[in-house]
C-alpha cells in the first residue's frame, strides 16, 4: 500500500517536472509555431549550472536562482539571434537548426564541465524522509519538488489566465495573426514567452539534478517525453500541458512498478521482468498514439 | 524547388560511377585502406537517407522515426545470423521485407493523421520499436551484439575483404538509385509528389491518396531495411541506438542538407555529414561543436539544401 | 418514361456542433442540364457541395448519381464514377507547370498512379490530351507557364481545364468566377455555354448574371434547406425567394 502511494507521489512529482518543460515548449509551439528540440538544452544547462554554482555560492535555493536567470538570459539571447529567424521557416528547417543547437550545446557543456556526469547532491536540510501519516514515509525533496511544481503551475496560470501579458499569450496561442492585428508588439511576446520557457526549464532541471543523472544528453530524453505531454494535452495548450503531464508522470512512473508487478501474477519471473521494463516505456507511447487517433487535437485544445 | 522530373545526367552519372569504382583502387594505391571502409559507410547512409527522401522529399511525409527500418533491418540480419543463417541472399532479403512489414503496420495507423501529428506518431513507434529491442536481453538488451562475421555472399565473394564490401554496397546503391529515378519520374512518382503538393486536389482528381502514400512509406521503409542490414554488416554489430529518435533527426539533417526532393539529395546530404563528420573529428575532440555551427549556417544561408545552391548557379 | 436524374440529393442532413448546415435538403439534377445553386452569404452552398463530392459526410439523408446510392462512398471512388469538382478557392499545383497540371488529370482517368517505370514525360498521349483540355479553356498559350505565375483568372480557368480533364459526366462548380472582372467573367461564361449539354452541371454562383445565362433550372438554398426548385423565370418571380434572396441582390 504505502508502495503504491509512494509510487504515485513519484508520478506527480515527475509529471509536474515534465510540466516545467511542456508548459514552455507548448507555448513556443502553439504561438510560434516553432518546433525547438533544443528546448531540452535548456533544462541541461539548469541542472549544469546549479551543480556548478552549489559550491561557490553555498547555497542551493541561491545556485539554482543564479542558473534560473542565467538560461532565461540565454534563452532570450538564442531567441533574438538565431531562432527569430526561424519562425518563418518550415517546420524541417527548424528541426535542422535546432538539432544543430544541441549539437552545439552538449559539446560546449562538455568542454566547460568535461565528459563525465557532475554531481548535485541534495540539499542538506532535505535529504531526510517525511512521515506523512500512516506509516508512510516520503523523502522530504520530493516533497519539495512536489511543493515547487505546484507553486509553479498556480503561478503560471495566474500569469495567464489574470494578467494582461498572459492574455496577449493565451490570443497568441489561439489565433496569432488575430493577435498581431489586434497590436499585440509580437516581437517582445515571443522573447519574453521564450525567456519564460527557457526559466522553467531551468527550474526543473535543477530540481531534478540530485534524483537524475547531471550529464550531457539527459536533455534528449527527456525532450521526447516533453513533446508527447504537448501533443497529448494540445498544441499551445497550458492547461492541456498540466494535464498531458501528469497523466505521463503517472503512467511512466507507476506504470515501471505497476506492470511488471502485474505481469509476475500471471507469467513466470522470466518473462515478467523482461516484459515488464518494456511495456512500462512504450506506456506512453501507446498512450499517445490512442489520443491522436481518438482526439487528433490533443485532450484541450488551445484552438478552437 | 526540386523540378517534377528528375534526372541525372548519363555522364555525370557515367562519371561519378567511374569514380566510385576507382576509388577503392586509388586508395589502396596510396596507402589509405582505411578510407575505403568509410566509404562504404557513407554509401550505405546515402541509401538510406535516399529513402527518408522519397518519402520526405519526395511524399511531403515528415518522419521522424525512419531509423526504426534501420534498425529492423540490421537486427534481422543479426538474429538470423545468431541462429545460424548467415547467407547474405537470404539475409538481406529478409531484412528488407521485416522492415517493409513493419512499415506497413506503422503506416496504415501513422498516415491517418498529417503534419506534426505525423511526425510525432512516427517518432513514437520508432521509439517504441527502441524500447522492445532494448528489452531483448537475448539479443544484447541496451548494450545490443556483435555480429559473428559478415553475412556470407553469393559466389564465393568474401565480405569480410573491404574492399569487396564496398563494391557490393556500391552497386546495391547504383541500382537502388537508378530504381529511385525510374520511380520518380514514373506515373507513381508524378502522383506522389503531387499528392505533397496538394492532397485534396488529388483526392478529388480520383486518386487513391492513403494508398499511394502508404505504398511510398513502405517502399523506403523497405530500402531503409536494407541499409540496416549492410550496416550490421559494415559495422560488425547492432544496437538499439540504431533507433534512437537521434539517430532518426541524423538522416533528416542529410535529407535536409543535401537537399528536400532532389533525387540526389540523399546522397549528397549523407556524403557531406558524413565526411565532415569524419574530417572535424579528426581536428578536435570535440567537434560536434563546429559541426552545429555549420549546420546552423546551413540552414540559415542554404535554405534548400545543397542541391538547390547549385540549381540556383546553373539557373543563374 | 422518366430519365434518371444524373444527381438526386434527398434529405441531406449535416450538422456541426450545434449548427445545422444542411437541413434536409432535396433536389434532383437532370441529366444534361445546367442547374444552379443560389442562395445567400451563409446558405450552406459550400457544405453541400462538399457532401456531393464527397470531402464531407452527411449525418443523414441519401445520394445518388445516375440511379446508384453514393451516399458512402470515398471521394476518388465518386471521381471514376465521372463526378468532378472544381473549388470556389483556387485549389491547383501551384508549382507544376500549367500542362503538368492538366496531365494529372489526364493520368488519373487513364491508369492513375500505377506505373513504377516508364517515365511520364514519354507518354505523348496523356499530354497530348491535356493540351487539347486547355486549349478548350482557353490557356493553350499558358501551357508552359508555372502555374503560380498565372493570373487570378487564368487561374480559375486552370481549375476548370482540371475538373473537365478528368472526362466527367457531372460537373460540381463551385463559384467559378469567384474574383473575376467583367471580361474574365464573360469568358468564364461562354467557356460553360459551349460545355452544355456535354456535361451535366450544378453550378453555384453569386454573379446573377451568368446564373441567368446558364441556367436550365435553379434551386434556392437558405439556412440549408432548398426553399424553391424551377425554371430562371419561375425563381425569379417567386414571392418567397424575392424575399429570402433575389429582393437584397436585385438592389446590389
Amino acid at each position: 500500500m504505502s508502495a503504491a502511494i509512494e509510487s504515485a507521489l513519484n508520478g506527480i512529482q515527475f509529471g509536474l517536472m515534465l510540466f516545467l518543460l511542456a508548459a514552455g515548449l507548448t507555448l513556443v509551439f502553439g504561438i510560434m509555431d516553432m518546433i525547438n528540440l533544443a528546448h531540452g538544452s535548456l533544462y541541461m544547462f539548469g541542472a549544469y549550472l546549479t551543480a556548478a554554482l552549489v559550491e561557490p555560492i553555498g547555497s542551493f535555493p541561491l545556485a539554482m536562482l543564479a542558473a534560473l536567470l542565467i538560461t532565461a538570459a540565454v534563452g532570450m539571447l538564442l531567441e533574438t539571434t538565431v531562432l527569430r529567424t526561424l519562425y518563418q521557416r518550415d517546420h524541417l528547417s527548424q528541426v535542422l537548426a535546432t538539432f544543430a543547437l544541441i549539437l552545439i550545446s552538449n559539446e560546449a557543456v562538455r568542454m566547460i564541465w568535461g565528459p563525465q556526469p557532475l554531481r548535485l547532491a541534495l540539499p542538506e536540510l532535505l535529504s531526510g524522509p517525511v512521515d506523512l501519516g500512516a506509516g508512510i514515509q516520503y523523502p522530504s525533496y520530493r516533497l519539495l519538488v512536489i511543493g515547487v511544481g505546484l507553486a509553479v503551475a498556480l503561478l503560471l496560470y495566474l500569469v495567464v489566465a489574470r494578467t494582461r501579458a498572459g492574455m496577449w499569450v493565451r490570443a497568441g496561442a489561439s489565433n496569432r495573426e488575430m493577435a498581431t492585428v489586434m497590436g499585440v508588439d509580437i516581437k517582445r511576446l515571443f522573447t519574453l514567452v521564450f525567456g519564460l520557457g527557457a526559466m522553467l526549464c531551468a527550474v526543473a532541471g535543477a530540481l531534478l539534478g540530485p534524483l537524475l543523472s547531471v550529464q550531457v544528453g539527459m536533455g534528449e530524453s527527456i525532450l521526447i517525453l516533453a513533446f508527447v505531454v504537448v501533443v497529448i494535452g494540445g498544441i499551445g495548450s497550458i492547461r492541456g500541458a498540466l494535464a498531458g503531464s501528469l497523466m505521463v508522470g503517472m503512467v511512466d512512473t507507476v506504470g515501471r512498478t505497476l506492470v511488471p508487478e502485474a505481469l509476475d501474477t500471471v507469467f513466470s519471473p522470466a518473462v515478467a521482468s523482461s516484459l515488464g521494463p518494456t511495456l512500462a516505456s512504450i506506456l506512453i507511447y501507446v498512450l499517445m498514439a490512442a489520443v491522436l487517433f481518438w482526439k487528433p487535437q490533443g485532450l484541450f485544445p488551445a484552438r478552437g | 524547388m526540386a523540378p517534377l522530373d528528375q534526372t541525372l545526367p548519363r555522364p555525370t552519372g557515367a562519371l561519378l560511377l567511374a569514380a566510385a569504382v576507382a576509388f577503392p583502387l586509388a586508395a589502396g594505391w596510396l596507402g589509405q585502406d582505411f578510407y575505403v571502409g568509410l566509404a562504404a559507410r557513407i554509401m550505405i547512409f546515402a541509401l538510406a537517407a535516399s529513402s527518408l527522401n522519397l518519402v520526405m522529399g519526395f511524399g511531403g511525409m515528415v518522419c521522424f522515426g525512419h531509423a526504426a527500418f534501420l534498425g529492423i533491418g540490421a537486427y534481422t540480419v543479426a538474429i538470423l545470423m545468431d541462429a545460424g543463417l548467415d547467407a547474405a541472399w537470404i539475409a538481406w532479403p529478409a531484412a528488407t521485407a521485416a522492415a517493409a512489414l513493419a512499415a506497413w503496420l506503422i503506416g496504415m495507423v501513422s498516415l491517418r493523421t498529417r503534419g506534426v501529428y505525423f511526425i510525432m506518431i512516427t517518432l513514437a513507434f520508432a521509439q517504441m520499436l527502441y524500447y522492445v529491442f532494448v528489452s531483448l536481453s537475448a539479443y544484447g538488451g541496451d548494450d545490443g551484439m556483435p555480429l559473428a562475421a559478415r553475412s556470407a555472399l553469393p559466389f564465393g565473394l568474401d565480405a569480410s575483404s573491404d574492399v569487396t564490401f564496398y563494391y557490393v554496397v556500391l552497386a546495391i546503391l547504383a541500382a537502388a538509385m537508378w530504381l529511385m529515378q525510374r520511380l520518380v519520374n514514373a506515373r507513381f512518382g508524378r502522383a506522389l509528389q503531387a499528392v505533397r503538393e496538394n492532397e485534396t486536389r488529388m483526392e478529388a482528381l480520383g486518386y487513391p491518396v492513403f494508398r499511394i502514400k502508404l505504398a511510398a512509406f513502405v517502399v523506403a521503409g523497405a530500402a531503409a531495411g536494407l541499409a540496416g542490414a549492410l550496416v550490421a554488416n559494415q559495422t560488425g554489430m547492432v544496437s538499439p541506438g540504431l533507433m534512437y529518435w537521434t539517430q532518426s533527426g541524423s538522416l533528416m539533417i542529410m535529407v535536409i542538407l543535401g537537399g528536400v526532393g532532389y533525387l540526389y539529395g540523399g546522397v549528397v546530404g549523407a556524403v557531406l555529414l558524413l565526411v565532415l563528420e569524419e574530417y572535424l573529428s579528426g581536428l578536435t575532440l570535440y567537434w560536434q561543436l563546429p559541426l552545429g555551427v555549420l549546420l546552423l549556417a546551413a540552414v540559415l544561408y542554404a535554405r534548400n539544401g545543397a542541391l538547390s545552391l547549385t540549381a540556383r548557379w546553373r539557373h543563374g | 418514361m422518366a430519365d434518371t436524374p444524373k444527381l438526386q440529393v434527398c434529405g441531406l442532413v449535416k450538422r456541426f456542433g450545434g449548427l445545422t448546415a444542411t437541413d434536409q435538403a432535396r433536389f434532383d439534377v437532370a441529366p444534361g442540364e445546367v442547374h444552379a445553386l443560389i442562395g445567400p452569404n451563409g446558405a450552406g452552398k459550400t457544405t453541400l457541395i462538399h457532401q456531393i463530392s464527397g470531402a464531407l459526410r452527411p449525418d443523414a439523408g441519401r445520394l445518388s448519381m445516375d440511379g446508384a446510392d453514393i451516399t458512402h462512398l470515398p471521394m476518388h471512388r465518386r471521381v471514376r464514377l465521372g463526378l468532378a469538382r472544381s473549388y470556389q478557392i483556387t485549389s491547383v499545383f501551384q508549382a507544376f507547370s500549367v500542362l503538368d497540371n492538366v496531365a494529372l488529370a489526364v493520368q488519373a482517368r487513364t491508369g492513375g498512379a500505377a506505373g513504377c517505370w516508364r517515365p511520364v514525360r514519354r507518354e505523348a498521349d496523356v499530354f497530348a490530351q491535356a493540351r487539347q483540355a486547355l486549349d478548350r479553356v482557353g490557356l493553350a498559350a499558358r501551357a508552359d507557364a508555372l502555374t503560380r505565375n498565372l493570373s487570378h483568372g487564368e487561374q480559375r480557368k486552370l481549375e476548370v481545364a482540371l475538373a473537365l480533364a478528368t472526362d466527367p459526366s457531372l460537373l460540381l462548380l463551385d463559384e467559378p468566377m469567384a474574383g473575376m472582372g467583367p471580361d474574365e467573367s464573360e469568358a468564364m461564361v461562354e467557356l460553360l455555354l459551349g460545355l452544355r449539354g456535354e456535361i451535366t452541371m450544378l453550378l453555384v454562383e453569386h454573379d446573377m448574371n451568368a446564373v441567368f445565362r446558364l441556367a436550365d433550372r435553379i434551386s434556392v438554398l437558405v439556412y440549408g434547406r432548398v426553399i424553391a426548385t424551377g425554371s430562371p423565370t419561375a425563381i425569379r418571380s417567386d414571392a418567397e425567394v424575392c424575399r429570402a434572396y433575389l429582393g437584397d441582390e436585385a438592389t446590389a
